[in-house]
């Protein structure tokens, strides 16, 4: 065969092989929409409309609710790795563009909506949709009665009466440079008293008259169910917050049939209505499907109300019964953390192990190398979780290379100091009488080092159990699940479902592995106890 | 019991022997023999390199320079575990695996040999140390007493049947009356196999009553080789005459060998 004929050769069989091959545009068409959220009740209620929405339509989609927090939204909504979530255009410019406007521009919500939406095309391909047609900025509220007493209309009336109020917010509003400190630069403002209060305490704070003027946000549903007056900020301190679904650059340049349906609610959700809704999750407790449902039954934009059959769960239920009720969930996300604890932790071993001995073997790299791994631990999961996505994208694989990360700093610690404190006489008589290396490490160093590397191993157990919980932030599943949504409904029992097994499967797995490390500890050494 | 080798193979000899750690000297051209089935002990103070020249025996330690040839053949040539399978050692403290029971520790050898009779050897290897294995073979390192722990320690370096012992200080860590039992101990398994032993010790009385002779050793030196009543009789430096004297002054037992 001639060169030639080779060439024609090959590129016959490519140009087969490439007709099999469906084109990349057809092949994303079957690909479900992933529909993700961010961890708070309206961004639940919000992407559950789109998942909805979508489904009513013909689009099959795919949920990830109660992505970690902005970074590890965005940063997956970037890498293709989700397809759409809320977000609001302050957040955009401030943390994830990170620009700064002229006080004209940041007074005109169309001007700043406009530069987020052009500027994250342009840097990273993503695409906001119109706004959904409500904004959810800084609210701050007093109540009707002091309102009226006062008359407090706008912050600059807030000013006014300053001396006389105490204020009760949250920590990130009395620190961050957009809250307090930002009210103080251009209204002045300086309140009697500031008290931290966490975001469910100061609605109660506030009606029991505890304190006089909160924090909020405007579409908190707390608001309506206090009756409560938001003050209008006249002097325009706080951007813009308009609510729009947020596209990846794979839809937004592959899907124009999905950008067409989501693109239906632009404009179609106002404040008050909102705040109804936030309100039916964070006071009734009612399901997030079902409230999705109904929002987009009475935008007219869903007939069949498909999603009506799942009852509202009854908020008078005790725990245990609703736990109960709940036992086949939790068992599997048991299961699935099991499982997630598990693979990590295997690897780490399979890692750790025979790294702890190479550093034994090469003392010089030993330090540095295992302080590396300490200061991996230090570093906050969630900031590891977002590191992770641009590379892994989210769900399981980043979310098992983040636990595994962790364990492997335990394990290797002890393996490399069980090993270099093991007796050093026998293991030097070993060698003496003609053990090889290798059978000095197989017969004295690893017996000997056996339950300090077990006990490794169990610091690491423990320890991945609780980061497997995070694992929910980025769609990996597990107890950290229901943990994740239960603190975005404001739903202590959802979250008790999550945490209290969480709980018991640490202690279990602990006490599962002392029993094993008790078995790794040789006769000579358990007795010498006794 | 314990068959014995060719006596060829069973002498030991050391050539202008040097050995450095960076710039300090701690064997000085040292040549030293002995006879095949005799015991030769190497006496000093610490830091003297009695325990450095031990060690070039079974390669813990390789010469910088010179010649050790265990029977006719220069170690150096040799492969290293098969070498030092060949020979027993017997450190001071014993250094028994303390997670083996004592009739595995016994068997080590052998079982590093695959062979099938280890179990049989190790047995015989007990008893011949004056441990019968159905008391103790079961019991693990820290069940024993010091004195024990060293006898299974000398057994342990006897179960394969070695050409050649090698023991380092290997009663030196336990009371007067248990090391007058090891020692005892040890001139019986010395009747029943005559191996060639290189025994390391501070202890003079010691070496008078279990060494055919004594080599002096001082800064990486022999100051004088020779039975100890040559050595006391006619010490060839002042160092060997006042070591000697200073010994006899605290012990019967060189009064008596005198």
């Amino acid at each position: 065969m001639t060169r030639r004929m080779q060439f024609v050769t090959l590129t016959l069989a490519l140009s087969i092989l490439n007709s099999l091959v469906p084109s990349e545009l057809t092949a994303q068409k079957n690909e479900p929409i992933i529909v993700a959220s961010k961890p708070f009740g309206e961004s639940y209620i919000l992407a559950e409309m789109f998942a909805q929405l979508l489904e009513s339509r013909g689009i099959v989609v795919a949920r990830k609710p109660g992505l970690g927090a902005t970074d590890v939204a965005f940063a997956a909504l970037r890498t293709n790795a989700i397809d759409v979530y809320p977000e609001y255009s302050g957040t955009g410019l401030q943390v994830i563009l990170r620009d700064t406007l002229s006080a004209a521009a940041m007074s005109d919500p169309a001007a700043v909506f406009a530069h987020v939406m052009r500027a994250s095309t342009e840097r990273f391909g993503v695409r906001w949709l119109p706004s959904l047609g409500f904004e959810n900025t800084y609210a701050i509220a007093v109540t009707q009665a002091t309102a009226t007493r006062l008359k407090l209309r706008t912050l600059s009336d807030l000013a006014r009466e300053q001396r006389t109020l105490t204020g009760g917010m949250t920590a990130d509003f009395i620190a961050g440079v957009d809250g307090l400190p930002a009210l103080k630069a251009v209204y002045g403002l300086t309140l009697r008293d500031v008290r931290p209060l966490s975001p469910a305490l100061k609605y109660q704070a506030l009606a029991s008259g505890d304190v006089d003027v909160i924090d909020g946000y405007s579409t908190d549903g707390l608001l309506s169910k206090y009756n409560l007056v938001v003050l209008t900020d006249d002097r325009h301190v706080f951007p813009p917050y308009d609510a729009a679904a947020v596209v990846s650059p794979r839809v937004a340049s592959g899907r124009p049939d999905a950008i067409a349906v989501l693109a239906l609610l632009s404009g179609r959700i106002d404040e008050n209505r909102m705040r109804a809704l936030n309100q039916r999750i964070e006071v009734d407790q009612t399901d997030v499907r079902v409230v999705a449902a109904d929002a987009l039954a009475a935008l007219g934009l869903l007939t069949n109300g498909a999603s009506r059959s799942q009852a509202p769960t009854v908020k008078s239920q005790p725990f245990l019964e609703y736990l109960w009720g709940q036992r086949a969930t939790v068992a599997a996300q048991m299961l699935r953390h099991l499982l997630l604890v598990a693979a990590a932790l295997i690897a780490a071993i399979a890692v750790a192990v025979p790294l702890g001995l190479l550093l034994e073997r090469s003392r010089g790299a030993a330090e540095p190398i295992i302080r590396i791994l300490g200061v991996i631990q230090t570093i906050p999961s969630l900031a590891l979780l977002a590191f992770m996505i641009p590379l892994l994208g989210i769900g399981v694989v980043p979310a098992l290379v983040a636990m595994w990360l962790y364990a492997l700093y335990p394990i290797a610690r002890n393996t490399f100091s069980g090993v270099r404190d093991a007796d050093h006489a026998a293991i030097e008589a070993a060698e003496a009488l003609g053990a090889t290396p290798m059978q000095r490490l197989l017969m004295v160093r690893l017996p000997l080092a056996a339950p300090v590397i077990m006990s490794g191993i169990r610091t690491a157990a423990v320890l991945t159990v609780g980061a497997a919980t995070l694992a929910a932030f980025i769609g990996a599943g597990g107890l950290g699940e229901p943990i994740v949504s239960g603190l975005a409904l404001a739903d202590t029992r959802m979250i008790l479902s999550g945490a209290l097994p969480a709980a018991v499967l640490a202690l279990a797995v602990d006490a599962v592995l002392g029993k094993i490390e008790r078995l790794f500890t040789p006769a000579f050494r358990a007795r010498k106890k006794s | 019991m314990l068959g014995s080798l060719p006596t060829q193979s069973r002498a030991l000899s050391a050539r202008n022997v040097s050995h450095r750690y960076g710039d300090v000297v701690a064997l000085s051209d040292v040549s030293v023999s002995v006879a095949a089935g005799a015991v030769l002990a190497l006496v000093g103070e610490s830091g003297s390199g009695k325990t450095t020249l031990l060690r070039c025996f079974n390669r813990m330690i390789e010469p910088t320079s010179g010649e050790v040839r265990v029977g006719a053949a220069d170690i150096a040539a040799q492969q290293l575990e098969s070498l030092r399978r060949s020979i027993g050692y017997v450190p001071q403290d014993g250094g028994l695996l303390p997670h083996w029971r004592v009739l595995r520790n016994v068997a080590l050898v052998p079982t590093l040999l695959q062979r099938a009779d280890a179990d049989a050897a190790a047995r015989a290897a007990l008893e011949l140390v004056g441990l019968p294995a159905e008391k103790f073979g079961t019991r693990f390192p820290h069940e024993l007493s010091g004195g024990q722990r060293q006898r299974v320690s000398l057994a342990r370096a006897l179960a394969a049947k070695p050409s050649v012992l090698l023991m380092d200080e290997p009663f030196g860590a336990v009371d007067a009356i248990t090391r007058a039992d090891l020692q005892s101990a040890f001139e019986a398994v010395r009747r029943e196999l005559h191996i060639t032993t290189l025994l390391v010790t501070h202890d003079l009385a010691e070496s008078a009553r279990l060494a055919d002779e004594v080599a002096v050793m001082r800064n990486g030196r022999i100051e004088q080789i020779g039975p100890t009543h040559a050595l006391q009789d006619t010490p060839a430096t002042e160092y060997v005459a006042e070591l000697f004297l200073r010994a006899s002054a605290a012990s019967d037992a060189l009064r008596v060998s005198r």
